[in-house]
């Protein structure tokens, strides 16, 4: 039998599994990428069924209507319409929850209105028992003219049966399971003679919706005489929406009994708890603070133990091969800038450890709902707290996740204030800069002082966010209703495997995303360090060695004032003198001001900037990015580099500053404008430079 | 003076009566705020606002004056 190829669309609401059983079936045969032209997630997986066919898995966003209301839900409804579109689906999976039924099939209805083969799947069956719920499956499957398959995507039940029933595609019904139309007989029958070569809930959808569609477009449906006014939509959309759940009501009070009586009552235990109005607070700082203090302490020692190794690696690259121009790029350029990436993998698996669980668990929906009143009098909503803690592991994705917040204030200024949260590239550059200038020493004997200074950039972060949100609310003169629907789902012990995939796939986003980026800056950074325009550089031996006061300096010493010599008159060293003076009273060398050019567009490039620079102009005797920058001293005063003062300056730098060009690309696509990206930039920066300042003349 | 589903007290349950479609987002009438459908109020969260429901089964959480502009007619129990 011949191979053959399908494509299945995964949707259904939010908070159903719908992942779970995208990742049951898939596994981490997966592929992220975005949608074209918009930042949407999209991701597709491959899944071998039986008869030898192959399956395209297209997990879609979760979304609870076809009736388009963001960006990714757009996205929903554009790839179902599009027939020309390589990923249309040649079968529909409904993924539904046993508890949630009754909502979750409101999303089935208008599909199966589609016209496309759908199956059902009902999913968390182990929880059925315990909910006192049954169901009458071939009942059900009458009516709502689909398959049904019953899953637990937790405990991995009925995916082989899934897998089965996706490969009857051809044999189950495209017939919708009730008539949506029969809303407004006369309005639906006008559209039907109008535009006979369409399908009608198309045609409804595109005129409720804002979206064009490549055959059909908006404005040829409004220049008709039958339009109605936005109001009138509205009302009948109403009523669609009651006559599904008419429909839904009947089908499920036959096909579903639930026995309320063995419900138990675990939620709302937890939710007294966890939403409470001293230990909802207290357990929400208890949380943050763990998470802050495990980073630091857990990735310590395979943080140094990376670290380590490349700086032999690098050692061992110069030994072993042949001397010239090529093994320096090597050892000195490209081993030093892997090495620059890799080390913070320990902490950037961990930060997204524990955000999925956080998401996973349904926890985060609780601190939403907790924080909302005392966010909104920053202007904020409390669904901008999701933003702000994502946005400690990357402002790009935390900006995109404001999408579901509907008010279009609050929405920009939680956009404009999500950069100052501690992303995961400024954790390089935290991490290195406390571990040489805060002492590793106990407070009180448990609190470690390098992490409780991390805990403390991050609240300054989220402090900075807050109050610059405030100065925004009361300068920004908008004015939009306010709407704040926020769903509060079961809680659920996180699956290992779901957040297993997300970590992996967020850390190799950032490896090879941020990697490529890095690696490329460290080559041309060696470049710019090992070349120099004038004869100062090429004659660096002559110059050394005839200088009267270095006749008695060993052969070493020699050496050493060659390489930072050559340095500093390298292409580098000229770029990073001339800003000399604009960052001295910041207290930073020109090394440093290098490290800051180059991590201007991505601040992550900061340490290996460093690494290169160090490994370059630097003394054999430090192989680590650490020891070396710990031994760096100023020329003219012997001072470290690196002190407290200098050191506390660049932790606030990089706190406040907005070094990042994605972020800028992301800001500008969500607000449609340069105005909010480059106001960012600026003010951002600016107070930045200010703070800085004033903390190296403060502490110097 | 018309009852809303801002005066129900915790624990209280009451029975979706009217509301005007173009003040409610849509997408609370799709996760089931819908006339006739019962509602229950099982959290307030701390300051007052916003409300955790339990509308038609789903569980969610709205802002008070949202819920101002829902009536409903009270369950006594």
């Amino acid at each position: 039998m011949s191979k053959q190829n399908i494509n299945v669309a995964l949707i259904g609401n939010p908070n159903v599994g719908k992942t779970s059983v995208f990742n049951q079936l898939t596994g981490l045969n997966q592929q992220v990428g975005n949608y074209p032209g918009i930042t949407v997630e999209k991701k597709v997986g491959f899944c071998k069924l039986p008869n030898n066919i192959h399956a395209n898995v297209i997990d879609l966003p979760g979304t609870y209507s076809l009736n388009a209301s963001s960006a990714d839900e757009s996205v929903v409804i554009e790839l179902l319409l599009n027939k020309k579109d390589k990923l249309f689906p040649d079968v529909i999976v409904v993924v539904s929850e046993v508890e949630n039924l009754k909502r979750n099939l409101l999303l089935f209805t208008q599909i199966k209105d589609l016209e496309i083969p759908t199956i059902l799947v009902i999913n968390m069956i182990d929880r059925m028992e315990l909910k006192g719920i049954s169901l009458d499956i071939p009942f059900l499957e009458e009516q709502l003219k689909t398959k049904i398959a019953l899953v637990s995507s937790r405990k991995n039940i009925g995916i082989d049966e899934l897998k089965t029933l996706i490969t009857t595609y051809k044999t189950i019904s495209t017939e919708p399971c009730l008539n949506a139309s029969s809303i407004d007989d006369d309005y639906f029958n006008t559209l039907r003679k109008t535009f006979p070569n369409q399908s009608l809930y198309k045609l409804w959808l595109v005129i409720t919706q804002d979206v064009n569609f490549a055959d059909l477009n908006r404005n040829t449906l409004e220049n008709h005489s039958f339009t109605k006014s936005k109001s009138e939509l509205k009302k009948l959309q109403q009523k669609e929406t009651i006559k599904r759940y008419q429909f839904i009501n009947n089908t499920l009070k036959i096909g579903q009994k639930i026995d309320s009586a063995t419900a138990t009552d675990f939620r709302s235990q937890l939710d007294r708890v966890l939403t409470h109005k001293i230990w909802g607070y207290l357990i929400f700082f208890v949380v943050l603070f763990g998470i802050f203090q495990s980073i630091f302490e857990w990735s310590k020692i395979p943080m140094d133990f990376i670290d380590s190794s490349f700086a032999s690696l690098s050692t061992a690259a110069s030994e072993y091969l042949p001397p010239g121009a090529f093994t320096n790029l090597i050892a000195q350029g490209i081993i030093p800038g892997i090495g620059g990436i890799l080390m913070f993998i320990p902490q950037i698996t961990f930060l997204f450890l524990f955000i999925s669980i956080l998401e996973e668990s349904g926890y985060m929906s609780r601190v939403v709902f907790l924080m909302d009143k005392i966010m909104r009098r920053f202007g904020l909503s409390g669904k901008s707290v999701v933003p702000l803690i994502s946005g400690t592991a990357c402002a790009i994705p935390a900006i995109m996740a404001t999408r579901n917040i509907e008010n279009w204030k609050e929405r920009l200024i939680t956009i404009l204030v999500t950069p100052f949260t501690t992303c995961s590239a400024r954790l390089p550059v935290y991490a290195i800069i406390i571990g040489l200038v805060i002492p590793d020493e106990y407070l009180l004997g448990i609190l470690n002082l390098q992490g409780l200074t991390l805990m403390l950039l991050y609240l300054l972060g989220f402090g900075m966010a807050i109050l610059s949100a405030y100065v925004l609310n009361k300068v920004l003169q908008l004015n939009c209703k306010t709407f704040f629907v926020v769903e509060m789902p079961n809680y659920k012990l996180p699956m290992f495997k779901n957040v297993m995939i997300t970590v992996i796939e967020k850390t190799k986003a950032f490896v090879f995303g941020a990697g490529k980026i890095i690696l490329a800056i460290s080559v041309i950074l060696w470049f710019l360090a090992s070349n120099g325009p004038s004869e100062k550089f090429r004659n660096a031996e002559t110059i050394i060695t005839s200088k009267s006061e270095n006749k008695t300096l060993s052969a070493l010493e020699i050496e050493n004032k060659v390489a930072s010599f050559k340095l500093e008159n390298s292409y580098i060293g000229i770029m990073g003198k001339t800003i000399e003076p604009a960052i001295s009273p910041l207290g930073y060398d020109w090394k440093i001001g290098v490290a800051i050019i180059s991590s201007f567009a991505a601040r992550e490039v900061f340490v290996g900037t460093l690494a290169t620079i160090y490994s370059v102009g630097g003394s054999e005797n430090e192989t680590t990015i650490k020891n070396k920058m710990a031994t760096e001293t100023n020329a003219e005063t012997g001072e470290k580099i690196f002190n407290f003062a200098s050191g506390i300056s660049l932790l606030l730098f990089y706190a406040f500053a907005l070094q990042c060009i994605s972020t800028l690309a992301v800001t500008k696509k969500e607000t449609n404008s340069w105005k909010w990206p480059l106001g960012q930039l600026v003010f951002m920066s600016s107070f930045a430079y200010i703070v800085a300042l004033i903390a190296y003349q403060l502490l110097k | 003076m018309r009852t809303t589903i801002a005066n129900l007290k915790k624990g209280e349950k009451a029975i979706i009566k009217d509301f005007d479609a173009d003040v409610i987002p849509l997408k609370l009438l799709e996760m089931g705020c819908l006339p006739g459908n019962t509602v229950e109020l099982l959290q307030i969260a701390p300051f007052g606002d916003p409300l955790y429901l339990d509308i038609n089964g789903s569980h969610l959480a709205i802002r008070i004056e949202t819920a101002r502009e829902i009536e409903i007619d009270l369950i006594k129990k």
